[in-house]
Order: C-alpha cells, then structure tokens, then sequence
C-alpha cells in the first residue's frame, strides 16, 4: 500500500479517476444504460485483436491473402483471434446502433447533452467505415471487388466524382497501392480518431452527466435543467462505482464471452477466392451491417439511382446531426414523443427488411441455375420439349423461377400459362420488358414457338394426368 | 519513497471557469503587480498569436508532405499501353472470349492484382470489339453467357447484349469499350483506367 500511496501521490491517478468513479449517476439508470459502455467495450475487443492480427498480417497487395490464410489456418489461435475481431465488429455495430436507438427514444440528446449526441453520430459514422474497411483488409476476390463496388459509387459524387474513385483504388486500378491504403485507414487513421473522440464522449458523459430516466410530464427546460439535475442527484443519486458500473461489467462480460463463443464454434468468415481481378466467377457481398444498404442500391429505381445514392448517406448523417439543435428541449418520454418510436421502428423495419432481401439477393442472377428436369417440363419429345431445353440455353433460368428452380431476378414464371396469352408471350420475348431483355433478334420464329408452347404448359390444370 | 512525504498541495482549479472571467481574473493579478495593463497584453498578445502562427507552420511542415505522399497514386502517370492478347487466328468469328492481361506499369508488389481481364469479341474477320468486364452500374465483373448471347452482371443483376447495350437491370451506360486493333496479325488491346461511371 505505502508503494501504492507513493506512486498514487506522484503520478495522481487517484485525482485523475477519482472523480470519474465516484461521481453521481442517477439510480434509476438502469439496463437500459448498458449499450454505450458495451460499445466501448467492443471496441477496446476490436484493439485487442486487432493489434495481435498485426503481429502478422502483411498489408501487400501480393501476400495480405497468403498471411490471411496463415493466420487462419496455421498460426496458434489465429482462427480465434480473427473470430473475435469479425464477431467484436458485429457486436460494435449492434452495440452502437442499440445505443443510438436508446438514446434518442429516451430523448436523452437533449440539452445539455446535444454534443454528446452528435459525437456518438460521428463515432457511428467511423464505426462503419471500420466495418467496410475491415472487410477490404480480407483481401480476397470479395474484397478486391467490394473496392471497385466503393470507387464506383465516389464516382457519382458530382464534379470530384473520379478523382474520389481513383483515390479509393489508389491509382487507376486495384494494384499494389489499393490494400495499403486502406489498411492505413483501417489501423491508423480512423482508430486514432475513434480514440480521440471517445474520449470527448466519455469527457461529455462526466461534463453533463448521465441522463435520468425521462418521467412523462418531467419536460426538459434548458434555464433550469442544470440545477434541477444536480439536486436530483443530490437526492436520487449514487456513486457510479460500483452502485451503477457493475450493470456495466455484468453486460460487458457476457457480450465478450458470446464474442468468444462464436469464434469458437462458428469462426470467422471464410475467406473467398484470392483477390485477382481477371477471375470474373467473383460474386461480392458486404459484410452482413452492410448488406442492407447493398439492398438498398440494387432496388433503387434506376432513374434517381445517381442522386439517391448520394444524397441518402448525406441525408440521413445531417438529418441525425441536427436532431439535437432543432429539438434540445420539451418531453424526453417516449410515452410523449410518439413519433420517436415511429421514426425508430420504421427505421429498424426499413434496415431489417432490406437486410433481409439481401440476403437472398433475388435481383441477381443465378448462374448455376443447373437445367429443368424431366418431372418439371412433363414431357421429353416435342415443342414443349424443344421450347424447355431453350429456355435453359438462352440463359432465362438464370433469372426466373420455375418450380422452385432457377434464378428470381424476373419473375415466377411456373404457372405462366395461366396468366399470359399466347400473343403476349410473343411480344414479350421479342421486344423484352421490365428486367428482361429482347430476344428477337437472337431467336429464329421456329424457336420463339417452341418457347411459347413450354411456357404455355406452365398452368395449375392438369393436362393429361400430369399437373404442371 | 518516504511515508513522511506531503502531499503535493493542489492548485485551485477553476471549474468550469469560463475564459472570459480567466482572463479578467489575471488581468486583475497583473495590474495588482503594477504592470501596465496595455503592454502586458500586448506582450501577451503577441505570444499568443506567435504560438498560433508557429502551430500552423508545424501543421504546414508535417502536412503537406503527408497529403502530398497520400494523393501521389493520383498524380501517378500510367501510360496506356498496347497489350498483345495473341494471334487473331486463335479468336474464332462470332464469339465472345475472356481474355487476361497483366497491367504494364504495375507496382513491384502488386502480385496477382496486376492481372486484369476484358471480353473479346470476333464480330467479323476483321472486326474486333473488346469490352470492359466492369458492370456499368458499379463495377462488379459481369460474366458472358455464350448461349443466351447476354452479359449479366452478379451484383445488381444487370444485363447487356452480345454488343454491350443494355438489356436490363440498372446499368446507366452501355459496357465501356476498349480500343482494339490488329498488328502483324496480333490483336492487342490498349490499356486503361477502371471505367468511373459519373451519371450527374
């Protein structure tokens, strides 16, 4: 103790901490306050695993692929460590979006705590350029082209759109310049500003404390909050260590242990092809917190397509920025914002949705749709037949669905007999029509019969026994 | 180490002291201490602004280098090259090839991303078209299918006809072309950037 007490005095950690661990959080400050801390503590998960996965990944376009498979495969729990780093990721995004949807349900941006808000917006904001950058730092076939996916989409930026794109990939193509780019952004740049802004975050908690839970009728008014809080902690309050920080530990913990468990058991995700940019059998996907937006650009109507896509990102990070300086005062309970919870729901359901139908991604091609069988076609002589065997040559199982079989960018086309004439179906794959092309100029009229006569036996009736 | 050591007494910290009371409070120190008030503050004004400005120069030193060395792979002039893909005899009329070539200027360690990849078209015994395998949507790798005589684009679903236009999907543009030719009975491809679609 006295070797304690000494170093105590003469570096002064006790007067550093000190105040941060005794002073006084509301004592209704419950489960619902766990997200922020649990955020952070991902993140420091994040540093971790990070720093251990340095010790031998090797950022150059030419071995980051090789050292990945080393790390995965070899090195004494590399497996887990790059488990830990990809579910620690996936817990900070939870985390953080948690935390978002907390804070603002319980109107806890309001003043005094507006910059607390607004740097948890920006922390959001590094989060998931981390999550895409780390990604890319995966470097396989996946990564490689999620690269060009990026550049192309800086590239819709008005007027510095191409210069944005060649800065993305490092030069004019992905190269030996693309990887260590991002790797700097991943390692350097962007956790030194996670660092410095968490720490305005935590110094903004202290600064103005820990919001109380909002009590309907208990609006906040920005003349008298300060005093109002401070003798409400006066009366309701207790020492954040360890009355209210063991909520914290509890949680914190239990996250970590489920971020190991699924290191363990599921490990991290597979690492793809290598990142060579002339084998075209890639299929790029962004890591699941990023899927929905990979939705969202696939169903966007192409004619706003090249304004939504830059305009929604800028929107929706002003539109969050500014909450708290048109809004800083009046009703903090939910119960009294209604349109809180409406706002909060839609967006989970918007982002939950969208996430979803990524999942199947049913505007993309299937490329192995294989070929339709007998049992399907019904028969394995005439046009029907013929008009079958076509339909899997021309490429349009790729992107319709028949019996369970095939890809779903078009449409079901199993009981299409039902629905479309004869003439119909004609005009149809002569000219095309939405998401589908022309093929009137690739089919003789003898072929487009037989098409014809294979679509036409897609009905629910039975014919001859046989129900198609 | 001494149990007898005080304790370093703690300077009042001013909570929270806004700075324009700070300032009024070491004014009033200063004039307490007789010094005229108007050089002090010049005297302290200068400091300031010296620091400010040797602050910025220090920004300025280590700065520009770094946004310079950061923007470099832009200012990076890569002449486009004619690349050999091989005898026109190997292409046969009427079809659509993958061909891969290696980037001309790569880095040294560029590895395997050096390697990059078009799609050949034979159109007649003279006529050669090549395209870009990059979706004009957002550039994912679109793969031919020889039968359907089509493009399609795994990403968003895109699909383009044996001559690059659009058949379907969201792609803006038709497939972006690289200018072919024949010499000494060689087809080569002229080299060039990743196509940046800008739609605004």
């Amino acid at each position: 103790m006295a070797v304690w007490r000494w170093v105590d005095d003469r570096v002064g950690i006790s007067d550093l901490v000190g105040p941060a661990m005794s002073h006084l959080v509301p004592r209704d400050a419950k489960w619902w306050y766990v997200f922020g801390s649990a955020t952070m503590l991902a993140f420091i998960v994040q540093v971790v695993t990070g720093v251990a996965l340095a010790f031998c990944y090797v950022s150059s376009s030419s071995q980051a692929y090789e050292t990945l498979q080393f790390i995965t495969n070899e090195a004494p729990f590399g497996r887990l460590l790059r488990g830990m780093h990809y579910y620690g990721a996936s817990a900070m995004v939870l985390m953080v979006g948690a935390h978002l949807a907390q804070t603002f349900l319980s109107g806890a941006y309001k003043f005094p705590r507006e910059m607390n808000w607004v740097t948890g917006v920006l922390l959001l904001g590094m989060t998931m350029v981390m999550g895409f950058t780390g990604q890319l730092l995966r470097w396989d076939q996946t990564a490689a082209w999620s690269v060009v996916v990026a550049a192309e989409q800086a590239g819709r930026v008005p007027f510095i759109g191409d210069w944005l794109a060649r800065f993305i990939l490092g030069g004019n193509t992905i190269g030996g310049a693309t990887l260590t780019r991002f790797f700097a952004i991943h390692v350097f740049l962007i956790p030194a500003m996670l660092f410095a802004f968490i720490a305005m975050h935590l110094w903004l908690v202290l600064r103005h404390g820990i919001s109380e839970t909002p009590v309907a009728g208990r609006p906040v008014e920005p003349k008298t909050y300060r005093q109002w809080y401070h003798e409400f902690l006066e009366k309701h309050g207790h020492p954040f260590w360890p009355d209210g920080a063991w909520r914290d530990f509890v949680f914190g913990t239990a996250l970590i242990v489920v971020i190991a468990l699924l290191a363990f058991f599921v490990g991290p995700p597979a690492i793809d092809r290598p990142p060579d940019p002339s084998i075209l059998g890639a299929d790029p996907r962004p890591d699941w917190y990023l899927l929905w937006y990979f939705s969202l650009l696939a169903l966007i109507p192409p004619q706003v397509e090249g304004y939504l896509m830059i305009l929604v990102p800028v929107v929706i990070g002003t539109m969050l920025l500014v909450v708290p300086l048109i809004n800083n005062k009046g009703e903090r309970a939910p119960s009294r914002r209604p349109w809180s919870i409406a706002v909060v729901l839609l967006s989970v359901i918007t982002i939950g949705s969208l996430w979803a139908v990524g999942i199947t991604s049913p505007w993309s091609p299937n490329f192995n749709p294989g070929r339709l069988p007998v049992s399907v076609i019904g028969t394995t002589t005439g046009a029907v037949f013929q008009g079958a065997v076509l339909f899997d040559e021309k490429g349009c199982l790729n992107g319709r669905l028949v019996c369970g079989q095939g890809g779903r960018r078009v449409a079901d086309l199993t009981y299409v007999g039902d629905k479309l004439t004869k003439d119909n179906m004609v005009i149809r794959i002569v000219n095309g029509g939405v998401n589908m092309p022309a093929f009137g100029s690739t089919l003789k009229p003898a072929e487009i019969d037989e098409l014809v006569a294979f679509l036409s036996s897609r009905k629910r009736v039975e014919k001859s026994g046989q129900n198609f | 180490m001494n149990e007898n050591d005080t304790k370093m007494p703690q300077p009042p910290l001013p909570k929270g002291e806004p700075l324009e009371m700070l300032h009024g409070r070491l004014q009033m120190q200063t004039q307490q201490a007789g010094e005229s008030v108007p050089d002090c503050l010049s005297r302290r004004t200068f400091f300031a602004k010296l620091c400010i400005g040797l602050s910025g120069v220090c920004g300025l030193i280590l700065g520009v280098p770094l946004v310079g060395f950061i923007l470099a792979p832009l200012l990076r002039k890569v002449p486009e090259k004619w690349i050999t893909l091989g005898p026109a005899g190997e292409f046969e009329v009427g079809k659509t090839v993958n061909v891969n070539f290696v980037d001309p200027s790569p880095l040294a360690w560029a590895g395997m991303t050096a390697r990059s990849a078009a799609w050949l078209r034979r159109v007649s015994e003279t006529e050669f078209i090549a395209f870009s395998v990059n979706c004009t949507h957002l550039g994912c790798p679109v793969r031919w299918l020889p039968d359907a005589e089509l493009f399609m684009c795994p990403c968003h679903g895109g699909v383009y006809y044996k001559d690059g236009t659009v058949a379907a999907g969201p792609p803006p543009r038709p497939l972006i072309r690289y200018e072919v030719r024949v010499v000494n009975d060689q087809v080569q491809l002229k080299s060039q950037a990743i196509p940046i679609i800008t739609t605004l």
